[in-house]
């Protein structure tokens, strides 16, 4: 992990809106995770997990085959190579042995797709903890197939039935969750967003995507990237990868949920792009970019890839949109599936319907590239596959 | 009047309702029976889509009400056609931030509303509403959980007018058979030096007996009502409220005996 203090604020983002019965868990919580990040023992444990258990560190994998499409060097950060699939198990291995550091008892999380549930209940099973994992009854059934792997991992799924049915929801249910519990439990937060020192915290855990990235790509091409693209739903694998770039020149590209297009209004976005159309609002804790309507309500947000259908994004995100840092783009479900498909058959690589936005959105726009960049694969697309079957037969 | 007046004259029995559950009409309606019943003080909700500090009963009349059309602007029409009653905001910061800072205090001083409650709005991230509200007279109310410690507890009162929100459990709002002996500890664990209401829980007559006896000076009921006002039980929800000021009145009646007898 990285020396970069946990900030409680990101410009005019970030900061800890929740009811005064949470305030005490997250001071705990942040002067654990400051004080461990610098102890020896716990550090060693994490990246014994992360080699054996987790498979880090993942290729950087130079596709040929897209490269020469594109007419430019392109790399994959191969995340979907990680156990369980994706680069949650980043974030979950890390908050779970903090919270065996803490002596808590039980795990809490949420989960939209599924991938943050099924990592959660990886880390429970192995670390030994009680497991509760909260998902919108919508979700679940999207996704029976995660909810199955999670009760095998011997979690136990809850459904939320408030809201909108979905992830949104299923934090509020965590939050509720939380506040009555504290004492036992960790609420492991799958996320980047969320109030301090969640977004820093998760960041710090998620940098090794970036970390190995910068020295796997000076050891291969003796330079740095032009560019990075990443998929962003609440952002936790795009600050992976981007932490470790943020002073260097490399144009950092965020690549969000366009959905079925901008929104009719209403209590639907019918997007999950609140980076590029969002505004500042609090939501689950945080000040971020939020979708909501003229009175401050939180809207539905939609997107064909679970994991980016989220009304939120993480305040640091925000804020390095904000000042310029990160820039922001759009990839359609149509632009998604197509880079599904084609990473697929040229690479033979069958990414995250997530992944595959930034993916989708790279070969549509290679002359956004520059000559050498890096996407990040943020999970494998096993899930998938039946979403993808069933909007190719409509 | 001001929440300092109100204490001032009695022990406050403080009445939570969702505004716009089940719509607007019926809320200044329900507002009027609940001030017949005995309530002292409006504690009247802006429904919100995400209210975290809250449980199934609130959470259900806030999608009731959003549903139903709810919003802001209506909100402040239905707290201008309250009357005869003191009247609390109460609703996540979101809802507030969104309408502007200013404005939102401007249009609750406009409405009649002397005080706020926002759940979402830690001591830490409070300081622009505060000041907000202070430049048009309003009470912006702090809350103290169980677990804050005793150094919190004094920054936070050092910080409050009004009164402070003393959240009788750990969780979420929502009725409880029984109150914790916690809730009691609590009480004395904040020095008497501001009026101090207790709520999260509360929901018979006897439990504010208990609340007033343990030293609160005021106590807040929600859920029990939001409960019965989604029923459409609204003669049980007089009945219940008149109760439990009868139990606060015979505290207040006792102790002032109490206090002339030693």
């Amino acid at each position: 992990m990285g020396e970069i203090s946990c900030e409680v604020r990101f410009g005019r983002y970030g900061g800890r809106f929740v009811p005064e019965t949470l305030v005490q868990p997250l001071l705990e919580l942040a002067e654990a995770f400051e004080r461990l990040r610098a102890d020896p023992e716990f550090l060693r444990e994490l990246s014994t997990l992360m080699r054996d258990f987790a498979g880090r560190p993942t290729p950087l994998y130079r596709a040929e085959n897209l490269s020469r499409a594109l007419g430019r060097d392109v790399y994959l950060k191969r995340e979907d190579l990680l156990h369980g699939g994706a680069h949650k198990i980043n974030n979950t291995l890390g908050q779970s042995l903090l919270a065996k550091y803490m002596k808590k008892k039980r795990l809490i999380a949420e989960t939209g797709a599924g991938q943050h549930g099924v990592a959660t209940a990886i880390v429970g099973a192995l670390l030994g903890f009680e497991t509760e994992i909260y998902m919108g009854e919508v979700d679940i059934e999207r996704q029976r197939m995660n909810v199955f792997r999670m009760e095998l991992l011997g979690a136990r799924v809850i459904p939320v039935r408030s809201g909108s049915r979905t992830l949104k929801d299923a934090i509020n249910e965590a939050l509720r969750d939380w506040a009555a519990s504290y004492e036992s439990t960790h609420y492991l937060l799958g996320t980047v967003a969320g109030p301090h020192p969640y977004p820093s915290m998760v960041r710090e855990f998620q940098r090794i995507i970036g970390d190995e990235t910068r020295s796997q790509i000076l050891a291969e091409e003796k330079r740095l990237p032009d560019t990075i693209v990443a998929c962003v739903g609440g952002g936790s694998n795009a600050m992976g990868i981007f932490t470790p770039f943020i002073d260097d020149g490399v144009r950092l590209i965020a690549v969000e949920a366009g959905g079925r297009g901008p929104g009719r209004g209403d209590r639907s976005a019918e997007h999950g792009a609140s980076l590029s159309l969002g505004e500042p609002g609090v939501l689950h804790g945080a000040m971020t970019k939020i979708l909501q309507d003229p009175y401050g309500q939180i809207l539905e947000s939609y997107s064909i890839a679970a994991g980016l259908d989220y009304p939120g994004v993480g305040p640091e995100l925000a804020h390095l949109v904000e000042t310029g840092r990160v820039e922001t783009a759009m990839a359609s479900d149509k632009t998604a599936i197509m880079g599904f498909k084609a990473l697929s058959k040229l690479e033979g690589i069958i990414p995250a319907l997530e992944s595959a936005h930034a993916v989708g959105y790279a070969i549509e726009h290679p002359e956004r590239l520059g000559e050498l960049s890096v996407i990040n694969i943020s999970g494998r697309g096993d899930k998938d596959l039946h979403t993808v079957m069933a909007y190719e037969s409509v | 009047m001001s929440l300092s007046e109100v204490f001032r004259r009695c022990k406050p029995l403080f009445v939570y309702i969702c505004a716009g559950d089940p719509s607007p009409d019926e809320t200044v309606e329900i507002a009027e029976r609940i001030t017949r019943a005995g309530a002292d003080v409006l504690e009247l909700g802006l429904p919100h889509s995400d209210p975290i500090a809250d449980g199934p009963v609130i959470q259900a009349a806030s999608q009731r009400a959003i549903a139903a059309g709810m919003n802001t602007d209506l909100y402040f029409d239905i707290a201008s056609r309250i009357e005869g009653v003191p009247k609390v905001f109460m609703g996540y910061y979101n809802m507030v931030y969104r309408r502007g800072l200013e404005r939102f205090a401007s249009d609750c001083r406009a409405s009649g509303i002397c005080g706020m409650i926002v759940p979402d709005l830690p001591m830490e991230e409070s300081r622009p509403l505060r000041e907000a509200a202070s430049r048009h007279g309003i009470d912006l109310i702090n809350m103290i959980a169980p677990n804050t410690p005793d150094k919190r507890i004094l920054e936070i009162i050092s910080l409050s007018t009004g009164f402070v929100y003393l959240v009788a459990r750990s969780g979420v709002t929502g009725a409880s058979a029984d109150l914790q002996e916690s809730t009691k500890h609590l009480i004395e664990r904040v020095p008497p030096v501001i009026p101090r209401a207790v709520g999260f829980g509360v929901s018979r007559p006897e439990h504010a007996a208990e609340l007033l006896h343990a030293g609160a000076d005021g106590v807040i009921v929600g859920s029990a009502c939001v409960d019965l006002i989604g029923r459409n039980e609204l003669d049980q929800l007089e009945d219940l409220i008149r109760r439990m000021k009868g139990a606060m009145s015979e505290v207040s009646v006792k102790s002032a005996a109490s206090i002339q007898q030693s």
